[in-house]
């Protein structure tokens, strides 16, 4: 059941996300992105963390990736530019391909060195219950997380100010 | 049975997608997205790693992580759209000046 589960979920994820990067409308890039959350959502109930499931279907697919279909209906470009002739040979098509050579490299390697380590199963660990109560993830984090809890109010309250700075036309 | 082994290989392959999404694509919002991207693999690793020891931590941390996401995609957005002011385009390689 679990291995289904995992294989079904995952196999959306990674082709949702191979579909972001390689389909050139930025608006089916942003539904396939919620796609793709939707199914890390999934897999994060798989691994007993039901809090942590809820605020990425909130934060993420909900806050988040709204912004992100707000500004690119505002901006409103549906194809990306054609790449010019005189662009140079880290900017053309050759860049590219390293580029992607690099990330394929970079997967290869990654996958490689997991399947080289060994158990890495759940079931001899502790039990689920200790890490799926979210009275247990409150309680840490507004005692030993208290101060990164703080931080990270002013943070947001920085960044609200800094877009509404960047964003605000200027005024004549 | 699934172990920890499967979801990092599963993290590790989104976070390729999503650095190769930041290579090919000529889209300053598809670039945002594919950091989106990686930063949810790098969140499945944390969350798969705190369920492997047992502890909330992993959760905490990934708790942070999306606040930070949220944070950055506001300030990266409100860039893009006042990049797209001035020069009518969303290509990167059209912003190589330091000053206009």
């Amino acid at each position: 059941m679990d291995v289904a589960v995992f294989y079904i979920f995952g196999a959306i994820a990674i082709l949702s996300s191979l579909f972001v990067v390689a389909q050139g409308n930025p608006m089916h890039s942003v539904m396939l992105l919620i796609t793709s959350f939707g199914a890390l959502a999934g897999l994060y109930v798989l691994l007993d963390a039901p809090f942590t499931a809820v605020t990425q279907i909130i934060i993420y697919a909900g806050a988040i990736m709204v912004l992100f279909l707000f500004v690119v209906m505002l901006l409103n470009i549906p194809r990306e530019d054609p790449v010019p002739p005189s662009a140079s040979a880290l900017l053309g098509p050759t860049g590219m391909r390293l580029g992607v050579l690099l990330s394929v490299v970079l997967g290869v390697e990654v996958v490689w060195a997991m399947t080289r380590m060994d158990g890495g199963g759940f079931s001899e660990g502790p039990s689920a219950t200790s890490v799926s109560s979210v009275a247990g993830i409150g309680g840490e984090l507004f005692t030993r997380h208290a101060f990164a809890f703080e931080a990270t109010s002013i943070l947001i309250l920085v960044a609200m100010v800094g877009a509404v700075v960047l964003a605000r036309k200027e005024q004549p | 049975m699934i172990g920890l082994n499967h979801y990092l290989i599963l993290s590790g392959v989104l976070f390729a997608i999503g650095t190769a999404g930041v290579f090919v694509r000529r889209n300053l919002i598809t670039v945002l997205l594919s950091i989106e991207i990686m930063l949810n693999a790098v969140n499945l690793t944390f969350v798969a790693v705190g369920r492997y020891r047992g502890n909330v931590d992993g959760q905490i941390i990934t708790f942070f992580v999306m606040t930070v996401a949220a944070a950055e995609a506001a300030v990266g957005l409100a860039l893009v759209i006042s990049l797209f002011r001035h020069r009518e385009t969303l290509n990167p390689d059209a912003f190589t000046s330091l000053k206009w």
